[in-house]
């Protein structure tokens, strides 16, 4: 019995895409084995370790002074297969900073950091499945895939949804942006819908006036609540 | 109404600061916990046989020592230990390791047929992993496992990648090496 629905052929990369060569030595050779979904995959993460702070969803107000950079609104909904919109999911995002480097150990990009950013976040959905981010645009950064790569700006999100099958670890991208039809990563979904689907846009109603343009970004998680699914009640 | 869903990305090389930042997640038995206390480390190497130097992630999902997941799904969930967190995450250190402190999971019941053998499910994000790998830890030498049905599924020769093992010299400990690619390559699964 599988009570989430497979993925629709083309609409999720492969792990072996040549091209994103980290891929090569690390995607496994064999094809997984389709499991049953048992009480363990369709039970899933109650992350409970710390709770969400007021300002969590604000990346410009990690520190005493605002980050460097244009401001921005990220706003979206979190969705099921039918539509419905997934209340109370958790959303942490990360970013590289305007100039395109991360707060991390082995980022060696030589832009600058700013004291000012950390790059990461963290935000619940309301009842309707809605989630929005203040932060700052991220820069495009190099790295070694090939002669002269770039990653084109990106956000990285990471949602749990309800089940431990729902796990979803994505990047929301920026429309427009000159970087994407060279990006690897983002060129490994073999569907164009799919891929378009990862590139969020402007939204002149998100946008609030003097203050920061609004982006819109939805995100779908497997899952039709459609489905009975309550396995275990009786 | 039918919507895709969302095309899946690498967790990229940089998620340390947002998502392993807090230590403790590394820990699923607090104080009290019920059970027997275990840690369980493990190790990512790649097709190369090199370690994942800190852009690999293991995140865990188990019930308890009762075979109970505190999630509202198990209908026995009220009845779970409150000491117990179903849900660790931590990122692979320089060597490709890292260690959670948790209990031996009990058999789950799906409310009908036989309950599965005691297990923990695993979830592995990384730096040139494009979706996420899904793949269970079980423990050598439960004789519950003869019965698993998943288990029954993975060809007998690729089974022992599933089993932790104790670790010499260092009680409770049990270990798990998790291959990419390759000779022994781990079961993966498709959920
Ligand atoms: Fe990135």
């Amino acid at each position: 019995m599988r009570e989430y629905p497979g993925t629709r052929p083309g609409s999720q990369p492969e792990y072996l895409h040549e091209a994103y060569r980290a891929t090569i030595r690390r995607a496994p050779a064999q094809p997984p084995i389709r499991l049953p979904h048992t009480r363990s995959e369709l039970t899933g993460p109650v992350y409970g370790h710390n709770p969400i702070g007021p300002a969590d969803h604000d990346l410009t107000r990690h520190f005493a002074e605002p980050p460097q950079g244009q401001r921005i609104i990220v706003a979206g909904r979190v969705l099921d297969e039918d539509g419905r919109g997934v209340p109370n999911a958790l959303v942490e995002v990360w970013q590289a900073n305007a100039a395109g480097r991360y707060r991390h150990a082995v980022d060696t990009h030589p832009a600058p950091l700013d004291p000012n950013f950390l790059g990461a976040g963290r935000a619940v959905t309301d009842e309707t499945g809605n989630y929005r981010f203040l932060t700052i645009r991220p820069g495009a950064y190099p790295w070694r895939n090939h002669h002269n790569a770039w990653r084109p700006a990106h956000i990285h999100f990471s949602l749990f949804g309800t089940a431990f099958v729902t796990r979803l670890v994505t990047q929301m991208y920026f429309p427009g942006d000159p970087l994407i039809p060279l990006d690897p990563i983002l060129q490994s979904i073999p569907d164009q819908d799919a891929r378009q689907r990862l590139v969020s846009q402007f939204d002149v109603s998100l946008t609030e006036p003097e203050w920061a343009l609004g982006y819109r970004f939805d995100i779908v998680l497997r899952g039709r609540r459609a489905t009975p699914f309550e396995e275990g009640a009786k | 109404m039918s919507l895709i869903p969302t095309a899946s990305q690498t967790v990229g090389p940089f998620f340390n600061f947002a998502l392993t930042a807090n230590p403790s997640l590394g820990i699923l038995a607090r104080a009290g916990a019920r059970g027997e206390r275990i840690r369980l480390a493990f190790r990512v190497i790649d097709g190369d046989g090199a370690p994942t130097p800190g852009d690999a992630l293991i995140e865990l999902w188990q019930a308890d020592a009762r075979g109970r997941y505190g999630h509202a799904l198990d209908p026995r969930s009220g009845d779970a230990d409150p000491n117990f967190h179903g849900f660790g995450r931590l990122e692979t250190d320089a060597h490709g390791e890292c260690v959670f402190e948790t209990v031996k999971p009990g058999p789950v019941s799906d409310g009908g047929g036989a309950a599965q053998a005691p297990h923990i499910n695993v979830t592995v994000l990384a730096r040139g992993l494009l979706k996420p790998l899904y793949t269970r830890v079980y423990f050598a030498g439960e004789p519950a496992n003869a019965h698993d049905a998943v288990l029954a599924l993975v060809p007998e020769p690729r089974r022992a990648t599933l089993l932790a093992r104790p670790v010499a010299g260092q009680p409770d400990t049990w270990s798990l090496e998790i291959r990419l690619q390759g000779e022994a390559e781990t079961v993966f699964f498709d959920v």
